[in-house]
């Protein structure tokens, strides 16, 4: 009798780690599948980026001869497409930095006013920024485009950095309102006892404490301005005014394209996001947990 | 209020509006509102330039009811329609309960899981226009990916995707869920982590485990999280622009528009502005229900978005 239950445990244990490593196998092959499912439309930019011109049309799945010769092309300017790309490049950077200090300062001050000011009917400023924020932007692009042909802004950097700063606020002012609910009002009060006026409470403390929710939300407005399509391509169109992904999606208008060229560019284009995304992934994550699921 | 207490709010209906009713520690003085009023006057005058203006253009623009005639009569805007709303139930309830399962692989927290969800989260990261033209190139027949692997493997030409209009679509959906898939997955992982794993433990107790875990302890405690994050998807997807227009471009035939690539065409291809807003505006009655039943939930049960 007390030689069958060690037995039998030990048959038992056996049994669970088997199971265990048959679950874990099993997992790490559909983490396989996931790996393949996330990076084959990457991997087919890359490809179609190294091949060399008349390489593309011959389908295979890795070009016989890779050549980072489209790289070439497109880092020294040699395609007639390509002409300004690193003025593009710079406006697309102008454009992304607007947008983000923009966004950054109107958003802070605005929930600023609302949680600490209290400002008598502040909720109707959150409810404007939730009805903007639950209003698809594509929507109300023909709208805007007419409306910044009125304001004589068309083919200037700042309709693009406007617009989208008015579509990057709402979600700035939610993370900031949530954000702003752990930061204790003693602060405030203390520094009013000292003297402080709003200005200054905004400035030394409210800013200050606010950093993580800042990156958080910085690093959103960013991205969203970086890689906006509809309303960079409506409202830039000469080559001088243009961002990058304006410029990218002009290689479409013609079937002839030299596509390597295009997917080289992309990569280029597609790099400050990428770092972006690996230099801030933790503020992102945390700023994306702040807003999506507090109870 | 104890972490417990808090997670299981997640399944109950609470109103948030304590907050409003606390007795004010400062009630503005006079110099206060002065700052008040200078503090919200740049977001004012930025909602009121490029929001209530466009919106209310918008309305002006599409006010004539003789467009919706035209509008309705055209086969290609009925196709366009069904088109949206296939793509709208289709492409978001799958890839929200794709997202849901997926943030529960993503709670194994080893190296290799975690390697992989930060490659996983690439799609969200890098611009639309770029990953949907690289899978438009991959369906391109003939020299695109898909084709190549195909000939690779059975020997044979591929089929001729962006040539029938249901595969083509498909294309859409599937590209769609490609690129917002990683996003939703991770305001899932994060609601997930926001579950005490004490609950797990009560719950293992009295043998609910495996699947029956998922179903009678996360996904309750999630419910109201996956609503109001189906709702708000919902409503962005209704006037999702660049899938459409650069996985399918519409091929074959202007088959696979959806509303916003149809608006877009009417108004800047063919010049047709107003109609281009009637098409956008012929949502509307699909978009306000939707947001009511948003703001509602979100009132209700004090998720923040």
């Amino acid at each position: 009798m007390s030689a069958t239950f060690p037995g039998r445990r030990m048959h038992s244990r056996r049994f669970y780690r088997v199971q265990r490593r048959f679950g874990e196998a099993a997992a790490m092959l559909f983490g396989l599948v996931l790996l393949v499912w996330s990076i084959t439309p990457i991997y087919n930019m890359w490809m179609i980026a190294l091949d060399s011109h008349d390489a593309i049309f011959s389908g295979t799945v890795w070009p016989d001869s890779p050549t980072l010769e489209s790289f070439r092309v497109v880092i020294t300017e040699d395609f007639w497409y390509l002409e300004n790309f690193w003025h593009q490049f710079g406006n697309s950077f102008i454009v992304g930095l607007s947008v983000t200090f923009l966004t950054l300062l109107i958003g802070s001050l605005a929930s600023f006013t609302v949680g600490r000011l209290r400002l008598r009917h502040g909720w109707l400023l959150t409810n404007a920024a939730l009805m903007t924020y639950v209003i698809p932007a594509s929507f109300l692009a023909i709208p805007i485009y007419r409306i910044m042909q009125i304001y004589g802004l068309q083919n200037q950097l700042s309709s693009v950095i406007l617009a989208l700063t008015t579509f990057a606020t709402p979600y700035a002012i939610f993370i900031f309102s949530q954000y702003g609910k752990s930061i204790p009002m003693e602060l405030d009060e203390s520094a009013r006892i000292d003297g402080a006026n709003p200005l200054q409470i905004y400035v030394r403390i409210y800013l200050p404490l606010m950093a993580p929710a800042l990156v958080a939300v910085g690093t959103y407005a960013l991205l969203l301005a970086w890689n906006e399509y509809l309303y960079n391509f409506l409202l830039l169109s000469t080559p001088q005014s243009m961002t990058v992904a304006v410029a990218l999606a002009q290689f479409l208008n013609s079937d002839e394209s030299p596509w390597n060229y295009m997917m080289a560019t992309a990569i280029i284009y597609a790099l400050p996001p990428i770092i972006l995304y690996y230099g801030f992934r933790r503020y992102m994550a945390a700023g994306l947990t702040m807003g999506g699921v507090k109870g | 209020m104890s972490s417990t207490q808090q997670a299981l709010r997640f399944g109950q209906s609470e109103p948030v509006h304590r907050s409003r009713h606390k007795p004010w520690r400062f009630r503005p003085q006079g110099s206060d509102t002065a700052w008040a009023v200078a503090f919200v006057i740049p977001y004012v005058a930025v909602f009121a330039t490029f929001v209530v203006y466009p919106a209310l253009f918008g309305l002006w623009m599409g006010s004539n009811p003789s467009l919706y005639g035209t509008l309705f009569s055209d086969p290609r805007y009925v196709t366009t329609a069904i088109n949206t709303l296939l793509f709208v139930v289709i492409g978001v309830n799958v890839k929200m309960f794709l997202a849901f399962l997926l943030s529960g692989y993503f709670m194994n927290r080893s190296w290799w899981v975690r390697s992989l969800l930060a490659i996983y989260l690439i799609p969200w990261a890098l611009p639309a226009l770029v990953v949907f033209t690289s899978i438009h190139f991959m369906l391109v027949t003939q020299w695109g990916l898909l084709d190549s692997l195909w000939r690779t493997v059975t020997g044979e030409d591929g089929p001729l995707f962006l040539t029938t209009a249901w595969i083509a679509m498909t294309a859409n959906v599937v590209a769609y869920i490609w690129k917002w898939m990683p996003f939703w997955t991770l305001i899932f992982l994060g609601a997930r982590m926001a579950i005490p794993q004490d609950i797990y433990e009560a719950a293992e107790i009295d043998g609910a485990t495996g699947t029956r875990r998922l179903i009678y302890v996360t996904f309750p405690m999630l419910a109201n999280v996956y609503l109001i994050c189906t709702l708000l998807s919902t409503v962005w997807t209704l006037g999702d622009f660049p899938t459409v227009y650069f996985v399918s471009s519409g091929a074959p035939a202007r088959l696979t528009d959806v509303l916003a690539t149809y608006g877009f065409h009417e108004a800047f291809d063919f010049g047709y502005p107003n109609l281009g807003v009637a098409a956008m505006m012929s949502a509307l009655p699909v978009l306000i229900p939707v947001v009511i039943l948003l703001m509602r939930r979100v009132r209700a049960t004090g998720v923040q978005l």
